[in-house]
């Protein structure tokens, strides 16, 4: 039997580990076992010091101190220390936090568990491109503010915030700043100190390194910033983050990091033509497809496109032998709820539910690109044959004129 | 999620996709659904008025794979029946048939509703009781 050809574009999911990675792990398994914590023999030794050149190559990357760089199990615990241990390191100065309505749900829901304890939570809306309003930020802060959590890209559209604008508001009410920046980190030059962000999470998986490590950048110097610990024990990682550390997956993390400051560039701009052949290719062939969030403020290998009158799960079940992408429709999560991020958008729920999200990556060959054009273009068409609402559309008849009976 | 064979089947060849003229008094048309919901279902039956049997049957759906499975299978179940049988077709029948997940059981509802509400408007257009 011919091997069924497999294109994967769900990069923003995780990626791939490189190559690369995984040899740089494989001695830290068994060669070299030590608890980077043994300060007492060789192993130990050997540990803490490829555990030191990840964290230096590490904060290299994001041009940080490499005493700045908190090792964690991954960007969701990351977001959580963040926002937890601000909210309890600066009680006494105030219990106000600023986030937004489509950052990722451990932030979301991080927030609102701190809602439970006493936080005062805003939440600002994004426009019809997914970007903040700053005075409508600046409007927010209050004496009470303690911190502003935005993400750097949306994981769902791949649209970047006005990093340094709002990193500008936040200096000048002396609020700490705090970013979750999982989806941009390796991908296109990030630097928290030069954007005047304080805390930020990332993850080894969205930049080709391993699953079930991450980091938080916590600022050293103007200001210094603390954050309570939430896990107790050990006192690891300047008693920020107890646990033993994740040798292997650190020195991936580590290499990744290495990888990505030499390649990111070059990649970037490869990714950034795919993305567009693979927009066009849909766009010059196919009816109503709409792109969602900024095209001008976006990350290079990801676009948000909605294929009307086609709902996503059933789309991709055309093509999910070979192409592995996500969708916005609600069929595809267990809440039966459309995109939150898509709706924030104002996008109604039948583009939402319409959607596909591609994210490109290091390995992702234009063969690849022409191949998901072919098969999702056949596949929109296929839907758009079994759909009563594109029927209605081509035949002219206002969608929104007629009373659905909403279930 | 994995989906069970039939609806696979049905999915990638779905029986009686299509449009019965819906101003012919022997057509009746049910649209269940929403946009905004993710699935919209569009039944459509001919009766023979002598026999009261269903002659033909017609879909078009926009939803997810058990939607489009759900009413391909309904179209499948109504040719032949007379209306008072097709009126006895139960969701239950559906997901039993296609192994649809607790999660998807809305698709056979709607397909359900779909079915009776063709049949409404056949009866109504007809002034039968």
């Amino acid at each position: 039997m011919a091997e069924i050809k497999k294109v994967y574009l769900d990069n923003n999911a995780t990626t791939p580990c490189d190559p690369r990675v995984v040899e740089a792990m494989l001695p830290y398994f068994y060669e070299h076992p030590g608890n980077a914590a043994s300060r007492s023999h060789p192993f130990g030794w050997e540990a803490e010091g490829a555990v030191d050149l990840a964290r230096q190559q590490i904060a290299d990357l994001i041009y940080a101190d490499e005493k700045e760089i908190i090792f964690t199990s991954g960007a969701t615990e990351s977001d959580n220390l963040a926002l937890k241990g601000v909210f309890e390191m600066y009680s006494r100065k105030g219990n106000h936090i600023i986030t937004v309505t489509t950052e990722h749900k451990a932030v979301l829901d991080s927030c609102k568990r701190l809602e439970k304890q006493g936080a005062e939570i805003t939440y600002l809306q994004v426009d019809s491109e997914g970007l903040i309003n700053l005075d409508e930020l600046e409007a927010a802060i209050k004496p009470s503010t303690i911190l502003v959590s935005i993400m750097w890209a949306n994981n769902e559209t791949g649209v970047i915030q006005p990093m340094k604008e709002i990193g500008a508001i936040c200096a000048k009410h002396g609020v700490l700043f705090m970013s979750d920046a999982t989806q941009a980190v390796g991908k296109i030059p990030v630097n928290p100190r030069e954007n005047g962000v304080h805390l930020m999470a990332f993850s080894a998986h969205k930049m080709y390194g391993p699953k079930g490590v991450g980091a938080l950048y916590v600022s050293r110097k103007d200001p210094r910033v603390k954050v309570t610990a939430q896990m107790d024990g050990g006192g690891h990682e300047r008693g920020m983050r107890s646990g033993t550390l994740n040798v292997p997956g650190i020195v991936g993390f580590g290499k990744a990091a290495a990888i990505a400051k030499v390649e990111m560039a070059d990649e970037a701009l490869r990714l950034s033509k795919l993305r567009d052949k693979l927009e066009l290719g849909f766009m010059s062939t196919l009816e109503e497809v709409y792109l969602n969030g900024a095209k001008s403020h976006r990350m290079p290998h990801v676009t948000n496109l909605s294929f009307k009158h086609v709902e996503g799960e059933g789309l991709m079940m055309t093509f999910n032998q070979n192409i592995a992408l996500s969708s916005g429709s609600a069929c595809t999560s267990a809440s039966l709820e459309p995109s939150y991020v898509l709706v924030a958008l104002g996008l109604g729920d039948d583009l939402a539910h319409s959607s596909l999200r591609f994210s490109l990556g290091r390995f992702t060959t234009e063969e690849d690109v022409d191949f998901a054009i072919k098969a999702i273009s056949e596949g929109v068409n296929h839907m758009r044959d079994l759909s009563p609402i594109w029927e209605m559309y081509k035949e002219g008849i206002d969608l929104n004129s007629i009373v659905w009976e909403a279930h | 999620m994995a989906y069970s064979e039939k609806v696979l089947d049905h999915f990638k060849n779905p029986k009686n996709v299509g449009t019965l003229d819906k101003n012919d008094a022997s057509v009746g048309t049910g649209l269940v659904g929403a946009p905004e919901c993710g699935d919209v279902m569009r039944l459509q039956i001919k009766v023979n008025p002598q026999t009261q049997q269903i002659e033909d049957a017609k879909f078009k759906t926009f939803g997810c794979g058990s939607a489009i499975a759900s009413s391909s299978l309904a179209t499948e179940w109504l040719k032949g029946k007379s209306i008072d049988d097709a009126l006895k077709i139960d969701n239950m029948d559906i997901v039993e048939e296609l192994a649809l997940p607790p999660v998807k059981i809305h698709c056979s509802v709607l397909a359900e509703d779909a079915i009776k509400s063709a049949i409404k408007d056949y009866k109504e257009k007809n002034h039968l009781s």
